[in-house]
């Protein structure tokens, strides 16, 4: 287990840039997701960590043992790929044991430790079989146990469960967290999926186009976005033009639909003058209602334009003055049907505030 | 309308048939005659006999013949295997410049006439006053079936995901040892497949192999043509008989090797 810096990392490919200077300090035992669209850069993140490109400029620490110049068979971690990469000549067991052949353990204490990480990934009894007898999911957690029985120093799992179909990803999301608790490995996770990014991790950095656009803890990254992409990307958000006032450290936006809202200071961290600013409102946090508002809560009049039904809950876009807003809310009865007029409740503690 | 229909078929059938006899008659009447027991190598048949086999194994000169085809097809094998493997491995794993060049300049053979290749060779070797040898000749099949396995082993390659041998390598193993563990017996079938095309071309090429083969030095193939210029005995339709044996038996033999191979694997 170690912790992993990459100190002003520069990745070029000829004249592209695939990512731009940029540092990353990943604590030791930490679930650490890299998020972003694809071309973002995290996946060569991943691969410049585990040994597969170089970096162009600066360089990469492991544990504070500088790596840049280890091959990937001697930085011992663990590797996961969206497409299980097990062996197909090989059995369950010798794909598992595969990376123990490589340490200095005794002979004898194989088949046991295959056995231990069998039982983790909950498959104790697919030893003999080859990896094309089992289903998709089953491959990836012989995978998992095949990275993660050498007790790699750093667990690095590119898109592990893309490739599987969407209620065995969701099993295999709580699974993955579950076993990286219990053996508390330091692991990077790579994802374009942000409710992945949101469930399981510890930290999130959110990338675009090779830059990191934020990184922190799941809830400061979906509440306090530091960028109208990073707003955008996680969840639906509505992204309005405001002017910022400032007095006594008390942040007010004013904006033309909502009027005047007060935005707590911790949802105005970047807002540091007056001016131009973005007023943040994320789509679960408007909600649509025929009743007035409640005490401190902003009421707006609007007309519904589209539903959009999704089951449990549903998402709505409405015309409020000359300004098309979206806003998704549980479903309480009915939902609303189009032309119906609506009130938009809004609470200014919801809403964040971006430089303009 | 039915009816021309299915006798449009028939045709079709009738036609085919034809075709397929054209080819494959004359084979068999070269075995069916190598088990003839006259004097004379054609029709009509006077008893069944192993006779012209037995005198075939007694032949001194066909023995000989035989020796030399296939220690020239086993060496053959074995070069153009490795060398096609190696060349694969470059083109398709590592980025080479010039590799589409490199690529184009491999397979060439194939699409050059075998008489220009052959007598391409002769006067280049000429030229730097070398005298004909049987590794010269050996180089000659090499040049020829390299293209055949590089074409073979290159398909399958493309097919091993680098995933794999990355993961192979996160594991501890090194670039060398990941060539050993994980491709080589993933592309074992091809390259399997690669070493037994090069073998059968080698042992029945005769165009190349009557340019390049040194005074003295007789293929089996060349050997039959040798023999086919004084008379024809049943002695040639017995050696045709083993000739067909071998190069149709042996790739037969390869697949079913492979097919094995690979349900083991599950691939």
């Amino acid at each position: 287990m170690s912790s992993v810096t990459l100190n002003n990392i520069v990745k070029r490919f000829g004249t592209f840039t695939a990512v731009h200077r940029s540092s990353l300090e990943i604590p030791e035992g930490a679930f650490v997701t890299l998020l972003g669209p694809s071309g973002c850069g995290k996946t060569t993140n991943l691969r410049m960590i585990a040994g597969l490109l170089d970096p162009t400029e600066g360089e990469i620490l492991i544990g504070g043992r500088r790596v840049n110049d280890v091959p990937i068979h001697k930085r011992n971690l663990g590797l996961v790929f969206q497409n299980y990469a097990l062996f197909p000549h090989k059995t369950v067991a010798e794909n598992v044991a595969f990376g123990l052949k490589y340490r200095n353990v005794p002979s004898s204490d194989i088949p046991r430790r295959v056995q231990e990480a069998l039982d983790l990934v909950q498959l104790p009894n697919v030893g003999d079989r080859y990896p094309k007898a089992l289903s998709g999911g089953q491959q990836q957690r012989i995978a998992l146990a095949r990275a993660i029985v050498i007790e790699p120093d750093v667990l690095l799992l590119d898109e592990p469960l893309s490739a599987l179909d969407a209620n065995l990803r969701e099993d295999m999301r709580v699974e993955l967290k579950r076993i990286q608790e219990r053996i508390g490995v330091t692991t990077v996770f790579v994802t374009h999926d942000q409710s992945e990014a949101l469930a399981m991790s510890d930290q999130i950095v959110v990338m675009s186009e090779g830059r990191v656009e934020q990184v922190g803890a799941p809830e400061e990254v979906y509440n306090t976005p530091a960028s109208e992409f990073v707003a955008h990307f996680l969840g639906a958000s509505n992204i309005l033009a405001a002017r910022c006032a400032l007095s006594g450290g008390a942040v007010t936006l004013h904006e033309k639909t909502f009027g005047t809202v007060p935005i707590p200071a911790a949802k105005a961290p970047r807002i540091t003058s007056e001016g131009p600013a973005k007023l943040v409102v994320r789509a679960e946090k408007l909600v649509l209602s025929t009743s007035p508002a409640p005490e401190g809560v902003i009421s707006v009049p609007a007309t519904v334009q589209t539903v959009d039904y999704q089951g449990q809950s549903v998402r709505y876009f409405v015309q409020a003055g000359d300004t098309q807003l979206q806003a998704i809310n549980m479903i309480d009865g009915h939902p609303f049907a189009v032309g119906t007029k609506v009130n938009l409740h809004l609470r200014p503690q919801d809403c964040a505030a971006l430089p303009g | 309308m039915r009816e021309s229909g299915s006798l449009g078929w028939a045709l079709v059938r009738a036609w085919t048939l034809l075709v397929y006899m054209f080819m494959f008659l004359p084979v068999a009447v070269v075995v069916l005659l190598s088990f003839n027991a006259s004097q004379f190598g054609s029709f009509p048949m006077t008893g069944f006999s192993f006779r012209w086999f037995v005198e075939l194994a007694q032949n001194d000169a066909i023995l000989r013949a035989f020796r030399t085809s296939i220690v020239l097809g086993l060496l053959t094998a074995a070069i153009s295997t490795t060398l096609g493997v190696l060349a694969s491995l470059a083109l398709v794993r590592y980025r080479v410049p010039g590799s589409n060049l490199i690529s184009t300049l491999l397979i060439a053979p194939i699409l050059v006439p075998e008489v220009v290749l052959a007598v391409a060779l002769l006067l280049f070797l000429n030229f730097l006053q070398i005298n004909k040898s049987f590794t010269l000749l050996l180089l000659g099949h090499v040049i020829f079936t390299l293209p055949f396995v590089i074409l073979v082993v290159q398909a399958r390659l493309v097919s091993i995901k680098r995933d794999v041998e990355e993961a192979a390598m996160s594991l501890g193993a090194s670039p060398r040892q990941t060539f050993f563990q994980i491709t080589l017996p993933l592309m074992m079938p091809a390259v399997l497949a690669g070493a037994l095309f090069a073998f059968t071309i080698s042992f029945d090429d005769i165009t190349g192999t009557l340019f390049w083969k040194p005074g003295g030095v007789e293929t089996v193939p060349t050997q039959i043509f040798a023999m086919l210029r004084n008379s024809i005995s049943p002695e040639i339709n017995a050696l045709g008989t083993v000739m067909i044996l071998m190069t149709v038996g042996l790739p037969l033999l390869g697949l079913a090797i492979a097919r094995k191979l690979s349900t083991k694997s599950g691939t």
